[in-house]
Formats: structure tokens, C-alpha cells, sequence
């Protein structure tokens, strides 16, 4: 380093950006504060594209994101292609759990919303139990999209053996199962054109010295059955009337799970998981509720993931605090517990000797508030949160779609002086 | 009949779906008049409203509570001879989920407490654009507007709102609070609301504060 520019080179930049996260999330303390850039539209509106052209413009979207990544230069960064990129293979599977921007009249500037409703009858319930997969081809995914219509005429494999397998050929040469199979060709190859843009993003900014810190999600078993099965209302109410089915569904949901997970993970090469909560927060489910009904089946998904290898980064929405005491049996130093309202001055004195923790700046400070606010609220989160280690520094849900650039600009450049 | 009375309560009150159903079935059956029953049912939901606001309750109670309210009103209302418009009505609160936003589980929570409560709640649904607010505010002249919504673009939908509200001349007897997701004082001052609730028992006071004064 003498006499010439000091240009540490992007191998060397990564190498100290993946050892920061991992000293944060291993309980070592790093060098600083580290951070991650998670965002859904943040990243596309920074660049000045429209939220439909974000979904439909993988190459846009890939620059979007080198944009925001090269000027804010995070510690790791959450790959936005796969929550967003998938506006064409929706439309051509006719795909209907989303609304999103541009498509059945919603504005081209607004993000898309999962549309909360019983995508499994409570009659269905032991068909579930009895074959998951053949219910889920049959019954669920002709009603998530039109595209899988026909497949409701597949034959059922698990009775169909022998030389009846080749029998049932004939299901797939109707005219209507070829077309649906012409349209998932479709779908797929567009998912191809997507991972294929992806893949070569996620390589220039590794070229560039930033580790990508996403390989995959994951669930919480009731918020499967809430969100996909039941819907929100289905599963509250099964919460007293179908209680015993609703664990056993929850019973196989923890047994399945990890494999997808962990398989996910195998095929990317990489280790962090992220695993969106919706359900267990405090207000929605009692103490009890959560620590019969929620807790114990997530926890061991946690901790089936954790074995094989991987660090999950638990996004708990909304206010956690009353479950800081419960949540924080898990192993040491082996996931990221990610809060949004959670008051992040308790979760470190709970779980200062577990778990890292990650967030929370405020969206409404993103949003509405200055510069000055949002380096006052970090200088706050490293001194109280961030003390000996233990935090990365992130938004409350990532970074709002509705955010002032300046306000993020504020967050990442304040991280890099909080040096420990 | 006023052991069953009592019964009936108690059985909503904590939760026993079927039991309660079936024993508000019985009476109906024996004759027991249905305005009395739905009294009865009423009553019960003050006791799960406070069981709510105590923290022994949560949604998934309220949600059940809803459920059985409705049953019993289902057999119920077909034997009242009464005409309902002559009804005593409680105090106007309109409520929506801003436009562009299709959220509903807490808008719906707080229109359940607001009229356990005895609020007669206008509710505009989800997606709901500012003229919709503003025309609904000139047709029930309610003092008090809810708006709801989860996701952060609520935050511009409810300045907007508020903003087409006070365009319209509506907004000095008016008070609006707001609610959902990630909404705190931050967004109420952004979106120039009255106040903001962070759960539905936040909005019942704020309505109770308001339409008293």
C-alpha cells in the first residue's frame, strides 16, 4: 500500500464483506457494522423504472440492481430477480394468488399483493394428509393458475403402477393437458431467461466484491397453512374447530419443509436462508396459541435447516417483543432473527448471547423523515443493539419501495462509521 | 330460561362454537324471542371485547366470536317481527383500506370491536379511492373516518386522502385516524391525520374520545 492509490482489490473486498456478516451472525464481533441491501421496488424506482417494467425487464432489473448495490455498497445483498422478475411466466400460467402492477387494471406503480384467501378446503384436509403432492397437483395448483387446469386429469401415481403407468400416457396426449404442458414449457423458459440474467448479475457483483446473501426460503408451518392452505381466516378458526388436522398438516409441513430448503440452497452454493413470518406476532396469536401452534413446528424447521448447514434469517413482522423469551431457545450463533417492530432494545438483551439481529430502521423514517433521523436512529441501534457485535443493519422490512434515496444513502453510509 | 340465558353467554364468551349454537338453537325453538337472544349475544361480545382488551384474547377469538354471532343472527333474525330501521343506531364511524391497497384483516378487527362496541361502522372495503371517502363522508355525516392500510404505499394513499377530504370542506369537523402495518406517529404526521392506532382497542378509545366530545 505505498505511494499508489489505495485500491483494495474486489476479492479482497469480499472476503472482509462475507467475514463482517459472519462474525455479526456468529456472534464474533466484526470490524463494523455490516449491512445488507434487501428491497422489493426500492431498487427498480432508484433507477427510475416503472414497478411493472421491474417485473417484466429482466436485463432493466439487473441493472437496477448493479446500480443501487455499486452506489450504496452494502456488506451483502439480497438478489430482488425472484420475488419480482416473474411478471411473464405469471401471465402466461394465468397465475391468480398475485395481483401485481400493470396486470387486471392495477397501476404500473404499485407492488404486488398476495391475495389472502381458502385455497384448501377444510374437507380437503385429510386428502392432504393422505398424499400432499397428489392434492397439491390435482386440487391446489389448478386453482393458484389457470395453466394447471388440466392437470387435474393427471392419473394419481402412488395406484397407478406396472403397466397401467404406461396406460395412463393417455391422459397426456388430450388436447387440453398438451396444451397446458405447451404453457408451462412457456412459463419455464421465461424462468430460465430470469435465473439466466440472475445468475450473471449475481457473478458481476461478485466480481465487484459483494456476497450475496440469499439462497433461498423458507416458511413457518402455520403460516403455510394460513397464507397457502386456509387462508388467514380458515386457520384461525381451525385453531379451534379443526385443531388436531391442523397440527397433523403442520406435522408434515415440518417433515418437508427443510428438504426443499436445504435442496434450494445445494443448487445455488450458497448457505443464508430467508424466511418471511406472517402469523406469530404478537396481537394476532395469544402466548399460548403461539407456543402450541407455531413455535414448536417452526422451531424445528429452524433447526432441521441449521443442522444441514445453513443460516436462516428469521424476518419476524410486526411487534415480537412478548416472544423474545421463547424464541430465543435456538442454537448459538447459527441464525439472524430480522425484526421489524419488535423493540430491539429488549431482543438484544434477550438474545444477546444467541441469535444476531437484524433491521429495523423505520419505513415511516425511510419514507417521511430526513437524513438526520435516520443517522440518529442507527447511531442508536449500534450503540445499544450493536454492542459487542451481533447486529446487521438493515430497514424494518428492507428498504420501502416508497423510500427518499437520500434517507438510504444515509442508513449504508452511516454503517460504514461505526466501526468497532 | 334466564339460567340458559346466562348460559349462553358464558358459552359464547368462552368459546364453545358448538354448545352455543346448538343452545341458542333450543331456545329459539322453545319459543324464547329472538330479540332478547340476540341481547344475549350482544352481551357476550362485550365480554370477548374485554377479554380482547385485556390481552386474553386475540384475533383468532375475535374471528370465532364473528363466527358464532353470526350463526345465532342467521336463525334469529328470520323471527323478528320488528321493523330493523326502527332500531336504535350508535354513533357513525366510516372505514376503508386506502386505494391501492387490498389488505382487510385489520380493518376488519377494528370494524368488529368498533361495533361490539355500539358504532355503526360504514365500511368502504379495500382499494378504496379518496371520492369514495369524501362521498360517504357528505351521505352519513359521520365525525369519524378510519383509514386502514398494510402496505407502505398506504402512507401516500392516506395523504391523499386527507388531502381530497380537506379539498371537499370536509375536514374541520372531521377526524381521522388511521392504522395498519407499519403506520406510527411519523405517518400520522406525514399524512396529517388526527391519530393513529397500533390495535383495534386504540381505535375504539379514540371513537369514544371523539364522538363523546
Amino acid at each position: 500500500m505505498s505511494g499508489t492509490a489505495q485500491v483494495t482489490p474486489a476479492a479482497e473486498l469480499y472476503a472482509q464483506r462475507e467475514k463482517r456478516l459472519l462474525d455479526a451472525i456468529e456472534l464474533r464481533q466484526p470490524d463494523r457494522l455490516p449491512t445488507i441491501l434487501f428491497s422489493h421496488f426500492w431498487v427498480a424506482r432508484y433507477a427510475g423504472m416503472s414497478f411493472r417494467d421491474a417485473m417484466y425487464d429482466y436485463e432493466g432489473l439487473a441493472a437496477a440492481m448493479r446500480k443501487a448495490v455499486t452506489e450504496l455498497q452494502p456488506d451483502g445483498f439480497h438478489p430482488v430477480h425472484p420475488m419480482i422478475a416473474i411478471g411473464p411466466a405469471m401471465e402466461i400460467l394465468d397465475y391468480k394468488q398475485l395481483e401485481w402492477p400493470g396486470h387486471n387494471g392495477l397501476s404500473e406503480n404499485v407492488p404486488f399483493q398476495y391475495l389472502d384467501r381458502q385455497y384448501m378446503e377444510v374437507a380437503e384436509y385429510d386428502e392432504y394428509l393422505l398424499d400432499p403432492t397428489g392434492f397439491v397437483l390435482h386440487k391446489y395448483l389448478p386453482r393458484v393458475a389457470g395453466a394447471f387446469e388440466p392437470l387435474a386429469q393427471l392419473p394419481s401415481y402412488p395406484t397407478t403402477l406396472h403397466t397401467r403407468i404406461v396406460q395412463s400416457m393417455e391422459a397426456y396426449a388430450r388436447p387440453e393437458v398438451r396444451g397446458a404442458l405447451e404453457k408451462l414449457i412457456k412459463a419455464g423458459e421465461e424462468v430460465q431467461k430470469m435465473r439466466g440474467t440472475l445468475s450473471r448479475l449475481n457473478q458481476q457483483l461478485k466480481e465487484l466484491g459483494f456476497p450475496c446473501m440469499n439462497h433461498g426460503t423458507s416458511h413457518a408451518p402455520f403460516d403455510v397453512a394460513s397464507d397457502y392452505l386456509r387462508g388467514s381466516k380458515g386457520a384461525m378458526l381451525d385453531l379451534f374447530r379443526n385443531k388436531d388436522r391442523l397440527v397433523a398438516v403442520m406435522d408434515r409441513l415440518v417433515a418437508m419443509l427443510p428438504k426443499t430448503a436445504i435442496a434450494t440452497a445445494q443448487a445455488t452454493g450458497g448457505n443464508m436462508l430467508f424466511i418471511p413470518l406472517h402469523w406469530g406476532l404478537d396481537g394476532f396469536m395469544s402466548p399460548k396459541q403461539f407456543s402450541t401452534f407455531y413455535w414448536p413446528q417452526f422451531q424445528k424447521v429452524l433447526l432441521a435447516l441449521i443442522e444441514a448447514g445453513l443460516y436462516p434469517h428469521v424476518l419476524w413482522e410486526g411487534d415480537c417483543t412478548s416472544r423474545l423469551d421463547v424464541i430465543k431457545d435456538i442454537p448459538k450463533g447459527k441464525c439472524v432473527y430480522f425484526f421489524e417492530r419488535t423493540d430491539m432494545f429488549k431482543a438484544k438483551q434477550a438474545l444477546r448471547d444467541q441469535v444476531c439481529i437484524r433491521g429495523n430502521v423505520p419505513a415511516s423514517m425511510l419514507i417521511a423523515g430526513t437524513p438526520d433521523e435516520v443517522r440518529a436512529y442507527c447511531k442508536k441501534l449500534f450503540d445499544v443493539v450493536g454492542e459487542g457485535g451481533g447486529l446487521i443493519l438493515d430497514a424494518s422490512v428492507g428498504i420501502p419501495d416508497e423510500a427518499k434515496p437520500e434517507n438510504v444513502q444515509a442508513m449504508f453510509e452511516y454503517a460504514k462509521q461505526c466501526v468497532y | 330460561m334466564e339460567e340458559k340465558s346466562k348460559q349462553l353467554v358464558q358459552l359464547i364468551a368462552d368459546m364453545q362454537e358448538e354448545d352455543a349454537v346448538q343452545l341458542a338453537r333450543q331456545m329459539l325453538d322453545s319459543g324464547y324471542d329472538a330479540v332478547t337472544l340476540l341481547g344475549h349475544c350482544r352481551e357476550a361480545m362485550e365480554l370477548v371485547g374485554k377479554r380482547y382488551e385485556e390481552g386474553e384474547y386475540f384475533l383468532p377469538e375475535l374471528m370465532l366470536a364473528g363466527e358464532m354471532l353470526t350463526a345465532i343472527g342467521d336463525m334469529a333474525k328470520p323471527l323478528i317481527k320488528q321493523d330493523p330501521s326502527k332500531a336504535k343506531e350508535g354513533a357513525k364511524v366510516i372505514i376503508g383500506t386506502v386505494h391501492g391497497d387490498l389488505h382487510d384483516i385489520g380493518k376488519n378487527i377494528v370494524t368488529f370491536m368498533l361495533e361490539i362496541n355500539g358504532f355503526q361502522v360504514i365500511d368502504l372495503g379495500i382499494d378504496v379511492p379518496a371520492a369514495v371517502f369524501v362521498d360517504s363522508i357528505k351521505t352519513h355525516q359521520a365525525k369519524v373516518v378510519g383509514l386502514s392500510g398494510f402496505l407502505t404505499l398506504a402512507f401516500d394513499s392516506m395523504k391523499n386522502t386527507v388531502e381530497t377530504i380537506k379539498a371537499a370542506g370536509l375536514r374541520d369537523n372531521l377526524k381521522i385516524m388511521i392504522g395498519g402495518g407499519q403506520v406510527d406517529d411519523a405517518v400520522r404526521t406525514y399524512t396529517g391525520a388526527d391519530a393513529f392506532g397500533l390495535n383495534a382497542m386504540e381505535a375504539v378509545s379514540l371513537c369514544k374520545k371523539w364522538i363523546a366530545a
